[in-house]
């Protein structure tokens, strides 16, 4: 068996019992796990190879070429070669836009989600019984002066280039922010044979005391080894500064230095490329346009869809697995993407159920007791890594008022603060303002640091201000598109004052 | 600003404002445009300030460029392709007057 490619719109079905939205770990696995037992599969992904961003391009390369990238890289192969050995469809370079969970429906006929998707320049709606949505996460915004000059980067953008295009920034590197992928990448920027001109370290120091009841369960965690031994090799092979407290990336069309300061000391270096890193956060978009509630959690400092243990959201029909729920890294994402695909085909009656004993909800429980245990194994030690690398407060709600915090409409800190001083009641209005997340990211780029800013201001946690509310379409659709679309004869009748002449 | 590892088994031709550039096939277009040393992709719609891929997974839109004609395309998500005419963005976007199938 292998999975249908599918390349355009109009070979998707109009239904599937299971729609994973997102290839990387948790949709992989939650959709190699469902077609395995035996129900109707696509997966949808953004990305022209299976993998997400942490597998990104694993089906295209090999580690003989490629071996700076690590074992725990290339781990992530027999699950997306596993996926392309099922009975999945399966649409790369496929966008979701819409997202309507199913509503009470019309007399015998099944609730169904509705699905807006484009692939190829052609638009489509399709349907299915039960969606996961496996989106990821993204790369905590990182608000510092300076960082929307052309040579300042995503360390998660440099890594993705190294993955999928074999390509590493030449010239005067600089790394700076905190967390473990920040050296994650200066390890595989080393082996690969960039210059690292520094790593600037801003872990806030104050986080040491916090973390400490945390630090035996990490010590017993599966990344304590891994972690360490990343360390000591960076720490052999580049210049690191640590306690960086504020960065400044100058340039005249493109980053050329950066500024730091380390207690009372102020210094300047040299830089072509700049690759921030403050940590991930989830991709939270197309849960919120859904309708899915979204919370605080305060241990990782993001707003996250409200999901249980199994991936259910508060909507019927509506799961999430993986990072997208929370971050808990690409193990435990793919341990989550099962367990959610039990629970969902359970909840929905749907498929094989296996020869494991049912237990409360119809779930396979011998399945999912192995599952539990592995998920917890790879739950240990977050809670240490979480604590520690919580960004300082300076770098999530930036004090320097010509900081961008909305890199579309470019609205900075301090006009942001002189409107929240005014009495805005919240991030959604704090838009008709200032436009800020009324770009083309949908405020993707600024959610988290306005919400943060709102909190700094008010003196209240996040958790007491919200995040914006996000809507569909949330990825840009074209107008011909969508105008491109079949409609229904009240939809015309309803934009045009007419009903169609040749209706269905 | 980057640099390619190894040399491309199946180069394949594209141009950026008229320039003709190589790259690898199968990788995406922000990645070839950045291999062949493009600093500035678009111009930012309000300062008019340069702008070149932030996050090269599709989420901050700041390597937006116009691909046969399309505008707005995100080219961290686009494949590069053989005959690719590929321009940068300046300011805001007009809207494209004519037939629009």
């Amino acid at each position: 068996m292998t999975a249908r490619i599918i390349d355009r719109t109009d070979r998707m079905a109009d239904a599937y019992d299971l729609v994973v939205i997102g290839a990387g770990p948790a949709g992989l696995a939650a959709a190699t796990e469902a077609s395995r037992r035996g129900v109707k599969v696509i997966v949808i992904d953004e990305n022209p190879a299976p993998g997400g961003q942490i597998y990104r391009s694993v089906t295209r390369g090999n580690p003989d070429a490629m071996p700076f990238l690590g074992p725990d890289y290339w781990s992530g192969k027999p699950l997306a070669d596993a996926f392309l050995a099922s009975a999945s469809d399966y649409a790369p370079g496929a966008t979701v836009w819409s997202l309507e969970p199913a509503t009470a429906a019309a007399e015998g006929a099944p609730a169904l989600a509705r699905i807006g998707v484009s692939q190829a320049g052609a638009a489509r709606i399709i349907n299915a019984t039960v969606v996961i949505l496996a989106t990821g996460a993204m790369e905590r915004p990182m608000p510092v002066p300076g960082w929307t000059l052309p040579g300042v980067m995503t360390a998660g953008a440099a890594q993705i280039a190294l993955k999928s295009a074999a390509i590493v920034p030449s010239g005067r590197v600089v790394l700076a922010g905190c967390g473990p992928l920040i050296y994650l990448l200066a390890a595989q920027l080393i082996e690969a044979g960039a210059e690292i001109a520094a790593l600037l370290d801003t872990t806030d120091r104050r986080r040491y005391l916090p973390a400490l009841p945390y630090l035996p369960d990490f010590m017993r965690s599966p990344y304590v080894a891994k972690g360490l031994s990343l360390l000591l090799k960076v720490r052999r092979a580049v210049k690191v500064v640590s306690g960086v407290e504020t960065l400044r990336i100058e340039g005249e069309g493109t980053a050329q230095a950066v500024a730091f300061r380390t207690g009372n000391t102020e210094r300047t270096i040299a830089a072509d490329c700049v690759l921030l890193h403050q940590g991930v956060v989830p991709n939270v978009n197309l849960a919120s346009a859904a309708g899915c509630a979204i919370a605080w959690n305060e241990r990782q400092r993001a707003f996250q869809p409200v999901a249980d243990a199994h991936g259910r959201s508060s909507l019927p029909g509506i799961y999430i697995a993986g990072d997208g729920a929370g971050i808990g890294g690409a193990k435990h994402a793919e341990v989550a993407g099962r367990l959610t695909a039990i629970a969902a085909l359970a909840d929905a009656g749907l498929g094989d159920t296996g020869v494991g004993e049912l237990g409360p909800g119809g779930l396979d429980r011998r399945a999912t007791a192995e599952l539990e245990r592995q998920r917890r194994r790879f739950l240990r030690g977050r809670a240490f890594l979480d604590t520690l690398y919580t960004p300082a407060p300076g770098f999530r709600a930036p004090r320097a008022p010509e900081t961008i915090v909305c890199r579309c409409e470019e609205v900075r800190a301090g006009a942001l603060r002189e409107i929240v001083a005014l009495g805005v009641p919240g991030p959604n209005q704090l838009k008709t303002f200032v436009r800020c997340g009324m770009g083309p990211c949908q405020g993707r780029m600024c959610a988290l640091t306005v919400s943060e800013i709102m909190a700094d201001e008010r003196g209240v946690s996040p958790a007491d201000i919200g995040i914006y509310r996000f809507r569909a379409p949330v990825k840009p659709v074209r107008l011909s598109e969508i105008a491109a679309m079949p409609h229904t004869p009240s939809a015309v009748l309803a934009v045009t004052g007419h009903a169609p002449e040749d209706g269905p | 600003m980057f640099r390619a590892l190894r040399e491309p088994d199946h180069p394949v031709a594209f141009s950026f404002d008229g320039r003709p550039l190589q790259a690898a096939q199968g990788q995406s277009l922000a990645s070839a445009l950045l291999a062949a040393g493009v600093r500035h992709f678009r111009t930012s719609t309000v300062s008019g300030e340069p702008r070149a891929p932030y996050c090269m997974m599709g989420v901050c839109f700041d390597c937006l460029v116009t691909v046969d004609g399309v505008q707005n395309r995100q080219s961290c998500l686009v494949e590069v392709r053989d005959g690719m005419v590929v321009e940068s963005q300046h300011g805001a976007r007009t809207l494209i007057a004519g037939d629009l199938r």
